[in-house]
């Protein structure tokens, strides 16, 4: 009912607090002006006597204490000046400790005692430990703190440090040292009792106020870490080790994490590497529920940049055994803490491979014995589902890739396979690609089988289907970026030795092959232009290979791609499988293997057949294989007649007549090749221009029937042009006079298609004409053979 | 009503002057009418030497039955208030019975006076030395002139001065150890201690020393006490936790002390307690009194 506004309270009490300390200030500066030393110190404490409420927040408490702390410094000024108040700072240092409250008694007791330090009248080692004695009689959390933070504010100058002018005669390092070490471990201590203070409801609130303390706590470590006087022994045997005793004896996770963290950022990455072990060695002792694996990443990584700054210092990572450490280290916190989730175990391995990868580039046991490791605490688990989890996998596993820009490093890592055999399908895909790209990257060979073999188990996920994988997941594009990728891939696996490339292509075949219908299409491709590659590389030293029995010869070789490619048309993919058929039939030719390339073309011919349906793949079909066809020199006569034939009649079978035709003229280029012992049958050629145009008719009947006008006359200009090239080749068979009427026939038709003027025969037609007569006038032997054809 | 008084004015002046004065220390003493007079200071086994000084007015002759000089320590208790004991009572006959016609001078001496009480202000009683000069005169009164002086006595650091060391505790809710450093203190010294907390189960606001005073006069039935706080010094502020020892440095100059007295003349006792008060959040206080003896130093 009568809850009250807490803020609003809050205010109203900040604001009379901060009244209370004007008011007094107002008179404490009037003594100050008649340096009246009695009303000075009863109006001061008075003063000060504002602080000593409970009712404010951290956070306004400080705003209170910002204001009597400028007031303080003008105090300070005063005791500075013995004329002024003509006391001697011995008894002004017992004169403010009559004050009956203690906390403006240890105010003034801190202000007196900054000016006795200066005053060099006692040594300041002393004169530091009377007062962080003294400040032990507050144990108000927040009253406490910020006095112990005054404490250490007017101190930190006036450190015995070495180099300083409070420096004693002996060893006062140490003093220093104690005093901040015993007001840092005082103040934690009340920091830490904030936690239990208030009702539970607020616990919250309370948690968050009493976070933006802590800096207060971690300025003291801030403060030993300038001490000059703090060298590494004095580091290792006193100060950390004290340090760590109040982190892990607090028993508070907020200040454990903190603590820890603060440590790390404070002091030199050297002295963190001289003293890992007893740094390490605190992380199981902390509470369960702190953030280690954060706190040891920061350190891994502090420690992996301060490798990587200079080369100079990695002997003393060797020396210390760093690797070792951290490793088993981040073993023990992963045991002791059993309630970690998997996922911040990961973050530790990441970490730690980060840091072994700048560290130890060149020991790659040690990044297979993290990934080992890892592996071992993932056994018995079942994949990994946490998508943060899965994250950070991959950036473990991508680590080693981007360090070295080699994959053949991972390859080599017994344990990276292992890994990956915990991600589910999809991050495995994920991490397949990451590795994919990385070669492609940085286009770095595979260059054994057995480097493929354990490649291809790493992107299996890409390779074949895995269990489990919904196939109607699937997005179309992905599966085709993947397996683009995968055929880009396939040829970076190279070697310079045949022998070993076979065995390369033998290992890639046997990985491809398992991969289903809609792989195939995709990754066989490369791998037969590869082995292709292969065989032309033979060829040029067929010289060496006589003799021994060697696997690696064009005819094996041939061989393993014919059955390669036979599993295409099983997918079905026989527009592809033909394609291939024919590389190779060309392929076969070059390395003058007359009956593989026959073979090779009677599994064109048969797919042709019988798979080829669809009436525009046909059309592509023919030309292709009459392409091919022509280039072949390798067969003998009784072959070519076969083959030629075949092509010829699959030509004039095909389902249009446009395409018939055009199929045809092309064949006529089968019985003219124009090399110096090509064959140079003028007459079939002939034969095949003369169908083409028979063909053609009838083509332009059929538009007549349908249409009622005449239909285009491209593909009489097209056998135009086909009769040209045979004459200007000098065959024979082609006259002038079937040249001057077929250019007559095309006039005719052109006139009589009266409609409209037809854009592509016009202008082509056109400008074979105008070629014609360019021919005709450029003047030679050329010239004369055009002469007798008018236009 | 001047000529009242001048009727009855005294037949002479009388006055007490020590040999020292200039050089004798003097210090504050509160009269019965509440004024503060500066007296000389004495201690005992000290020659105390003067002269008194006799001075008849107008001149006149009076007779007297002699003079004499008495130096006199009493205790007063103000339930008997007027009623002065004399535990120490010296006389010395300054002039035999006679005539006065002039001022007259006598000069007295008392050696090595035994006085092993010190002056004392009470709330119940008081102890005071003086010397009284007395007149005396046949059928009237005497004529009676006094003159206060202080005593204080000093002691040397005692050889045996053992610290207060204890346990103590309210089962399960806060025990603690505390030390101060000497059971024996002179009035400029200072306490040092520390209080160690064994266990506390309460929700202390904070944590005090005070001084007490405890004046006891009479005996038997008659017996009075005084208690005064002098002292109220804050040493902890908050709660401490369980292992927690916070010091105590209390400066006793502030305050006005004085030495224990204990059981003067069976009039009265002075003793000093050191009482260690907590305060919960409930203003609840709970504490622990201990007697320290207080001493004035002889200075070396």
């Amino acid at each position: 009912m009568m809850i009250p506004d807490g803020i609003e309270d809050e205010e109203k009490w900040l604001a009379e607090g901060i009244a209370g300390i004007q008011h007094n200030a107002f008179y404490m500066h009037r003594a100050l002006d008649a340096n009246n030393l009695r009303e000075v110190l009863k109006y001061s404490a008075q003063m000060l006597s504002e602080l000593r409420t409970s009712k404010l927040s951290p956070h306004k408490y400080y705003e209170l204490y910002m204001r009597a702390f400028d007031e303080l410094r003008k105090l300070e000024m005063f005791f500075k000046d013995e004329s002024r108040h003509g006391v001697s700072i011995v008894d002004l240092y017992e004169l403010v400790q009559h004050a009956g409250n203690i906390l403006p008694r240890l105010y003034l007791l801190c202000t007196v005692g900054s000016v006795y330090i200066k005053s060099k009248e006692a040594p300041a080692k002393d004169v530091l430990k009377d007062l962080v004695e003294m400040c032990l009689g507050v144990q108000h959390p927040i009253r406490g703190l910020f006095l112990r933070s005054y404490l250490a504010q007017i101190s930190r100058d006036k450190l015995p440090d070495i180099g300083s002018e409070y420096k004693g005669d002996s060893d006062t390092v140490v003093d220093a040292v104690d005093f901040v070490l015993q007001n840092f471990v005082e103040m934690n201590k009340l920091w830490v009792r904030l936690k239990h203070q208030g009702p539970g409801r607020l616990r919250e609130k309370l948690e968050k106020e009493r976070s933006e303390l802590r800096d207060l706590v971690g300025k003291n470590l801030h403060v030993l870490s300038q001490i000059e006087g703090v060298d590494l022994e004095m580091y290792k045997d006193t100060v950390l080790p004290r340090i760590l005793e109040q982190i892990v004896n607090c028993k508070d996770d907020l200040a454990q994490y903190y603590l820890m963290d603060c440590i790390i950022q404070v002091f030199p990455d050297e002295y963190h590497l001289q003293t890992l072990e007893t740094l390490l060695g605190a992380c199981p002792l902390l509470q369960p529920t702190v953030d280690i694996k954060t706190v040891l990443s920061q350190l891994m990584d502090r420690l992996s940049n301060y490798a990587a700054s200079s080369t100079d210092v990695l002997p003393e990572f060797l020396q210390v055994e760093a690797f070792a450490k951290l490793s088993s280290a981040i073993g023990r916190v992963i045991e002791a803490q059993v309630e970690m989730p998997i996922v911040g175990a990961i973050t530790l391995y990441v970490s730690l491979l980060t840091f072994t990868l700048h560290v130890h580039p060149d020991r790659l046991d040690y990044v297979d014995q993290v990934l080992g490791a890892f592996v071992k605490k993932l056994s018995g688990k079942p994949k990994l589902e946490d998508s943060k989890a899965k994250k950070q996998v991959v950036a473990l596993l991508s680590a080693p890739l981007e360090k070295y820009n080699d994959i053949v490093m991972a390859l080599t890592l017994s344990n990276y396979p292992r890994v990956m055999d915990h991600l589910d399908n999809e991050t495995n895909k994920v991490m397949a690609m990451v590795i994919i790209q990385s070669i492609l990257k940085n286009t770095s060979c595979i260059s054994t089988a057995d480097q493929v073999e354990v490649l291809f188990e790493l992107i299996k996920g890409l390779v074949k289907d895995l269990d489990g994988t919904d196939v109607e997941e699937l997005d179309e594009e992905d599966f085709k970026e993947e397996q683009n990728s995968v055929a880009r891939l396939i040829h970076m696996l190279y070697n310079d030795d045949p022998e070993e490339m076979l065995k390369i292509i033998c290992a890639a075949k046997k990985n491809i092959m398992n991969g289903g219908p809609k792989r195939l299409p995709f990754t066989v491709p490369p791998l037969i232009l590869s082995a292709l590659g292969l065989i032309r590389r033979l060829q040029g030293q067929e010289g060496d290979l006589t003799g021994e029995e060697v696997p690696a010869t064009p005819k094996n070789i041939f061989q393993i791609l014919n059955q390669a490619i036979g599993t295409l048309t099983t997918v079905p993919s026989p527009e592809l499988a033909l394609r291939l058929y024919l590389e190779c039939a060309e392929a076969a030719n070059d390395c003058d293997l007359e009956p593989v390339a026959y073979e090779f073309f009677t599994q064109a011919f048969v797919l042709y057949e019988e798979e080829i349906t669809d009436s525009k793949a046909q059309v592509t079909a023919i030309h292709l294989i009459i392409g091919t066809l022509q280039r072949m020199n390798v067969f003998g006569v009784e072959n070519r007649d076969t083959l030629t034939h075949k092509a010829t009649g699959y030509s004039a079978k095909l389902l249009k007549k446009p395409d018939q035709c055009r199929a045809v003229y092309a064949c006529s280029h089968l019985f003219w090749v124009d090399d110096l012992d090509g064959i140079k049958d003028g007459e079939r050629v002939l034969l095949c221009l003369k169908r083409a145009l028979r063909i053609a008719n009838a083509a332009q009947q059929m538009v007549n029937v349908t249409r009622g006008s005449s239909g285009p006359v491209t593909l009489f200009v097209e056998i135009l042009n086909k009769y040209l090239y045979f004459f200007e080749k000098g065959n024979p068979q082609i006259t002038s006079a079937a040249i001057q009427a077929l250019i007559e026939l095309i006039t005719t038709e052109m006139k009589s298609d009266s409609t409209v003027p037809e854009a592509v025969s016009d202008p082509f037609f056109a400008s074979t004409l105008r070629y014609i007569q360019f021919q005709k006038q450029k003047g030679g032997a050329m010239s004369e053979k055009y002469d007798s054809i008018k236009v | 009503m001047d000529f009242l008084v001048g009727a009855f004015k005294p037949p002479c002046n009388v006055s007490i002057s020590f040999a020292d004065a200039r050089t004798r220390k003097q210090v504050p003493l509160k009269k019965d009418n509440g004024q503060t007079v500066m007296v000389p200071l004495f201690q005992s086994q000290e020659n105390i030497i003067g002269e008194v000084l006799v001075e008849p007015t107008q001149g006149k002759k009076f007779e007297h039955n002699g003079v004499k000089i008495e130096l006199l320590g009493q205790i007063e208790l103000y339930f008997d208030r007027g009623n002065f004991y004399d535990f120490t009572s010296l006389v010395r006959e300054l002039d035999v019975p006679g005539e006065l016609y002039e001022r007259k001078t006598y000069q007295f001496e008392f050696s090595t006076v035994e006085m092993p009480h010190e002056s004392y202000n009470g709330i119940n009683v008081r102890l005071r030395y003086i010397l009284k000069v007395t007149i005396g005169r046949n059928y009237i009164s005497n004529i009676v002139e006094c003159q206060d002086f202080v005593v204080r006595n000093y002691t040397p650091s005692p050889s045996i001065n053992n610290s207060i060391k204890m346990e103590v505790g309210i089962e399960d809710c806060l025990h603690i150890e505390f030390e101060y450093g000497k059971s024996k203190y002179h009035l400029k010294d200072v306490i040092i201690g520390k209080i160690y907390f064994l266990l506390v189960r309460i929700k202390i606001k904070n944590m005090e020393l005070e001084i007490r005073r405890r004046e006891s006069t009479g005996s038997g039935p008659n017996t009075y006490v005084e208690t005064e706080t002098l002292a109220k010094f804050e040493l902890m502020d908050g709660a401490p936790v369980r292992g927690e020892s916070i010091p105590i440095r209390l400066f006793l100059s502030p305050y006005e002390l004085t030495p224990t007295y204990r059981n003067i003349n069976n009039k009265f006792s002075v003793k000093y307690y050191l009482n260690l008060v907590f305060v919960d959040e409930e203003d609840r206080r709970y504490f622990k009194q201990q007697e320290i003896t207080v001493y004035r130093l002889l200075e070396s």
